[in-house]
Parts: C-alpha cells; sequence; structure tokens
C-alpha cells in the first residue's frame, strides 16, 4: 500500500511540475524528443570502459533540470528508485573483471570496477534524460508529438487514456487497500485468497468505469480521437536547440574532451 | 524485469526497437480495422488497472516474499493479444517515462520481452490450447500459470540474449542464464496464481467478460481469398525453388541476336569504362550472382565472366538456384507489400 501511495505521490509531482510553463516547456515537443533519444543513442554508443569521456554528455541533464526548473532532490529520489536493475547486473563486473585496467594514486583499478562505474554513469544519463523529457513536457503534449512523428493513433490515445484514469483507478486501489487493512488486524499482508477478490473488485469498477466514461465521450462527440487545441509551431529555437544539442552530442563523441582538457591544461602548466 | 538502457548497446536496442514497433504497428492496424471506440476507453482503463495492480504485492504462501500481477496474461484473455499489445506497451512507456523503470532505448526490448512473448506467443500458443473453448476452474488456472511460467522464462531469455549481445556486463551466459530462469521461472508460477486468482472471481461474479469478445479471436479472412493467397504463394514457391531447374540453358532472344552479330553472347565491356566500374559494384553487391551462390574467393571485385560457358546438363538441378529463386520472390513479394501500404496511406492522407 506504502509503494502505491509513494508511486501516486510521485506521479502527481511530476505532472505539477510538466504543467508549469517553464523555459524548456516552451521548446517544441517534437525536438526535445528527438533530442533526448538522440541524447540516449550518444551515451550508449560509447565503449564500455569509457568513463570521462562520457561527463561532457552531463551538461545536457543538468541545463535540461535548470530549464524545467525541476528539484533535484526529486530527481535524485526518483533514479534512486529505478536504480536497481542496473545495481543488480552491473555489480557482477568487478567480480568477474578482475584484469587491471589502469592505475590510480598508485593503486592498480580493474576493467570489472570502470566498466561498472560506467554502467552507473549511464544510468544516471539516460534516466534523468527521460524523467526531464516528461518533466519539461507533459504527458498530453507528449502524446500528441508522438502522433505527429508517426507513432501509431491507437496508441497515443490509449498513452493519453492511461494517464488520465490512473490517478483515478490508484486513488480507488488506495480507498481498498486501506479498507481491506482497517478490517485486516494483525494479518497486514495481503495472502493470495484475497487477491482474487481485491484485484477483482478493482477490475470491475475499471470496466464499469470504462463503460460510463465512453456514454460521455459519446455525448460529447467522441469518434476515436482526441484532438489538441493548441497548435503545432516549430520556431527558430527549435531548430536551435536540436542544432546546438545534436553539436554537442557529435563533439562530445568524436573527441574525448576531458582527456583534451587535461592535456590542454598539462602542457600550459609545463 | 525492466531491461535498462545502461546495459543495452545501441546496435540490440536498435534492433529490438525496430522489432518491437514492427509488432505495435501491426497490432495497432489489426485494431483500427476490426475494433470500434467502445474498446478505446476500456484499454485506457485496463491499462490503468494493470500499472496499478503491479504495485500491488501479496504475500506468498510458505516463502515471506511477496510478489504481484503481471498483467500481459489478463489482458490477452480479457482483451484478445492485439489490443493487450497496446496497453502493455502504454504501461511500459509510463513507467520509463515516469519512473525511468526501463529506458527510452530499452523501451523496445522492455515490449518485445514483456509484451510480445507474453500476448503473441505465450497466450496463443500456452494459454489457448490448454484451456480450450470452456474451461473449468481446475483447468483455466493450470492454463494461466502455464502460460504465465512459459510468457516470463521467455521473457528472461530475452533479458539475457539482449544484454550478452550488447557486451556491456561482463556476464557470461551460462551463468546469467542459471541465474534468470529459475529465479523467474518461480516469479512465473507466482503471477500465474495471481491470474488464476484472480480470473477464478471473475468466473464467479462476471463471467460475461471471460466469454471473449471479437476482438479476442482473429475474424476468419474470407475463404476464396485465402485460399487464392494461399494457391498463389505455393506456386511462387514451386516455381523459383523447383521449375527454375528447367530454365533453358541456351542463350536468350538478345543473347542470340549478339551471338549472331558479334560472335559471343556478351560484348566485350572496355576495362576502365564507367560500364565496366558499375559491372564491378553490381558483381560485388549481388548476394546470389547469376543466380547461384557468391564465388569462393570473397571480396575480390571482378567483372562478370564474358561469353561464359552454358552449363552441360539440363534441367540444372542446383540448390543454389532453388534458394535464388525463392529469396528474390520473397524480397519481390516485401518490395511490393511496402510500395502498395506507402501508396495507400498517401491516398488515405489526400
Amino acid at each position: 500500500m506504502r509503494r502505491l501511495a509513494a508511486a501516486l505521490q510521485d506521479l502527481r509531482a511530476l505532472d505539477a511540475l510538466a504543467a508549469r510553463p517553464t523555459p524548456l516547456a516552451r521548446r517544441d515537443a517534437r525536438a526535445k524528443l528527438l533530442v533526448t533519444l538522440g541524447f540516449v543513442a550518444t551515451v550508449l554508443s560509447f565503449d564500455r570502459y569509457r568513463v570521462a569521456a562520457l561527463l561532457p554528455l552531463a551538461l545536457f541533464p543538468i541545463v535540461l533540470a535548470a530549464q524545467a526548473e525541476l528539484p533535484p532532490r526529486l530527481l535524485g529520489r526518483l533514479l534512486l528508485l529505478a536504480s536497481p536493475v542496473a545495481l543488480m547486473l552491473g555489480v557482477f563486473n568487478p567480480l568477474l573483471d578482475r584484469t587491471p585496467l589502469l592505475v590510480l594514486a598508485g593503486q592498480p583499478i580493474s576493467g570489472g570496477w570502470v566498466s561498472f562505474t560506467s554502467i552507473l554513469l549511464r544510468f544516471a544519463l539516460t534516466a534523468s534524460a527521460a524523467l526531464l523529457l516528461l518533466a519539461g513536457t507533459g504527458m498530453p503534449t507528449l502524446c500528441a508529438a508522438l502522433a505527429r512523428l508517426g507513432a501509431p493513433r491507437v496508441f497515443t490515445v490509449q498513452l493519453l487514456l492511461l494517464h488520465r484514469y490512473l490517478f483515478v483507478l490508484a486513488g480507488e486501489a488506495l480507498r481498498l487497500l486501506t479498507a481491506r487493512s482497517l478490517r485486516a488486524g494483525a494479518q497486514q499482508r495481503l495472502p493470495l485468497r484475497q487477491l482474487g477478490p481485491l484485484l477483482g473488485q478493482l477490475l470491475l469498477r475499471a470496466v464499469d468505469r470504462a463503460a460510463r466514461v465512453h456514454q460521455a465521450m459519446l455525448a460529447r462527440g467522441f469518434d476515436g480521437e482526441l484532438r489538441r487545441c493548441t497548435p503545432w509551431q516549430w520556431q527558430r529555437a527549435d531548430t536551435l536547440f536540436v542544432a546546438g544539442w545534436g553539436g554537442w552530442f557529435v563533439l562530445a563523441r568524436a573527441i574525448d574532451l576531458p582527456q583534451a582538457l587535461g592535456r590542454l591544461l598539462m602542457g600550459a602548466m609545463a | 524485469m525492466h531491461m535498462a538502457d545502461a546495459l543495452l548497446s545501441p546496435a540490440v536496442g536498435g534492433l529490438m526497437w525496430a522489432a518491437a514497433a514492427g509488432a505495435l504497428a501491426l497490432a495497432a492496424r489489426r485494431l483500427r480495422d476490426r475494433a470500434d471506440e467502445a474498446w478505446v476507453p476500456l484499454m485506457g482503463m485496463l491499462g490503468a488497472f494493470v500499472f496499478t495492480a503491479q504495485m500491488i504485492n501479496f504475500s506468498i504462501p510458505g516463502t515471506g516474499s511477496s510478489g504481484h500481477l503481471g498483467g500481459a496474461l489478463l489482458l490477452a484473455i480479457l482483451l484478445g493479444p492485439q489490443a493487450a499489445l497496446v496497453v502493455i506497451a502504454s504501461v511500459l512507456a509510463v513507467q520509463a517515462l515516469f519512473f525511468a523503470d526501463g529506458g527510452l532505448l530499452a523501451f523496445g526490448a522492455n515490449l518485445f520481452n514483456l509484451g510480445v512473448l507474453s500476448c503473441w506467443v505465450a497466450y496463443p500458443l500456452v494459454y489457448r490450447p490448454l484451456a480450450g473453448q470452456s474451461p473449468g476452474p481446475l483447468r483455466r488456472s493450470l492454463a494461466a500459470v502455464a502460460a504465465a511460467v512459459a510468457g516470463l522464462q521467455l521473457a528472461a531469455l530475452g533479458v539475457v540474449l539482449q544484454t550478452t549481445a550488447s557486451g556491456i556486463s561482463a556476464l557470461p551466459l551460462q551463468t546469467f542464464l542459471l541465474l534468470m530462469l529459475p529465479v523467474h521461472g518461480a516469479i512465473g508460477l507466482v503471477e500465474g496464481l495471481a491470474t488464476a486468482a484472480l480470473l477464478g472471481f471473475l468466473q464467479r461474479s462476471r463471467p460475461e467478460l471471460l466469454a471473449g469478445t471479437g476482438l479476442a479471436r482473429p475474424p476468419a479472412a474470407p475463404r476464396a481469398r485465402r485460399a487464392a493467397l494461399a494457391t498463389l504463394a505455393a506456386a511462387a514457391l514451386l516455381t523459383g525453388g523447383v521449375l527454375s531447374w528447367l530454365a533453358s540453358a541456351r542463350p536468350d532472344g538478345l543473347e542470340w541476336s549478339v551471338e549472331q552479330a558479334a560472335g559471343t553472347t556478351e560484348l566485350p565491356v572496355p576495362a576502365a569504362s564507367l560500364q565496366a566500374r558499375l559491372a564491378q559494384w553490381q558483381q560485388a553487391l549481388a548476394w546470389l550472382p547469376s543466380y547461384d551462390l557468391p564465388a569462393a574467393t570473397p571480396g575480390a571485385l571482378q567483372p562478370p565472366a564474358v561469353g561464359a560457358a552454358a552449363p552441360t546438363s539440363w534441367p540444372e538441378v542446383k540448390l543454389a538456384t532453388s534458394l535464388a529463386g525463392v529469396v528474390g520472390g520473397v524480397a519481390t513479394l516485401l518490395l511490393v507489400m511496402v510500395v502498395g501500404r506507402a501508396l495507400r496511406r498517401r491516398r488515405a492522407a489526400a
């Protein structure tokens, strides 16, 4: 129950953040989607032993977080919640790959630790990009952008309705769980024999609610398509957004910027 | 179980995206052709239900641990495999965007592992045959458990293969399989029990939901059209694979005319000309040059042999010829389908 309550709270927080008129929200959603996908592809194109070369790419989520006015604590907490999969699989690298790859402060560092660090960094970069895409765009606009870019209409409408009714169903589920918890006494953990009736009730309420929603939609002239009132307007700033970030990704991929900067500084100091 | 971007390479992620996007497009197309708008709010609501249900943990008797409902199998039973895939895709998208649970590039791999393998493989090949038309409670439960285990095992296998192929994790394939398959077999068992419990409740309270709608079973295509398509496909395979052996070994009309005029079936080509260069490129790019397997020395850019000698035996029974015939037929069919669809879409948009 706590997990569902926390998830619902996070959903509401991200939705509220996305609804604000921030500098990032003013960019065309298609531009943000394309740049984010390009960013993820660039991060993942690096070899598994590259760590320092990934660092310049951290500029993208940092700048976007500032433009979206996203609280760093919320971003950090969501990243931490999502990290177990990457951690659980990545943790085997130091155990299996023990070949020394570099020496740091006189200590040999194995390739496994380098690749594990790279996995964590990749995860932080790509996961934060996904969260920022939503926080700076909002689900309705993102769905419209997906439809505009050729995603099947059935899928984008489904995504929109799922987002809309998620709050309703989650709230309903919380009430069911609370009612059960208040009557359960010492047996707070939900046993399997009660799962069927509990989820079944929730499912039946969902089906009945869907029928009422359908009637309401028909009464308002619904024909299977959800239309957007705000027209699409690609601005020069959007072109600069795509070109600028695209150029940065290409530069960071082509040149090991931290190494080049290090050589420059060492050369200047010599 | 959700793949993270950090463990995926762009090549593997891109490939899985293409596979999953193709499956999603196909499912969406079938829904568009057959579903009415009443399904739209139902799919949305059931997607919200599955998302919520995945957050409700129940205790597993005798173990002290907990599990939760997966949802893909349940959706396939209630809505049919096509609608279920679209709903699962939307749930995964929300999980990736709101909770970073599964990455953007990994979305394709996750949809394939958790959606396609459950809705399009485990449901029709395991659940439907085991459950039959009107199953009793025990038979339905066993079918649900078997299908859930099969779906989760396939999904775990998918995760292992995709992660290993990406080369980011250092886990060797065998070790990875030994870690993932037993655990996900147990998870599949738990999910199957949860699905069976829910199906049992629905059977008692609202059995019409489990009776299946028109979308749960694909409509039968008109018999005459199916028979015609099957006949044409068989004829194409027979012609390309077998009748191609009967192709005449003698020169065709053009080659005969050239031979009469110039003494050879093919005119010599000046070595440094554009024609020679293009011929070299064609020879290098051709997968099955002269409807035969490539030469023993690959990579050599050789111009086509001038006045090549005709084969001595007829019919020339050759596997390479059959392969060329079948591959060419399939490639032509695919090209025609792509062009036809593009033209239809253009006409619909106009």
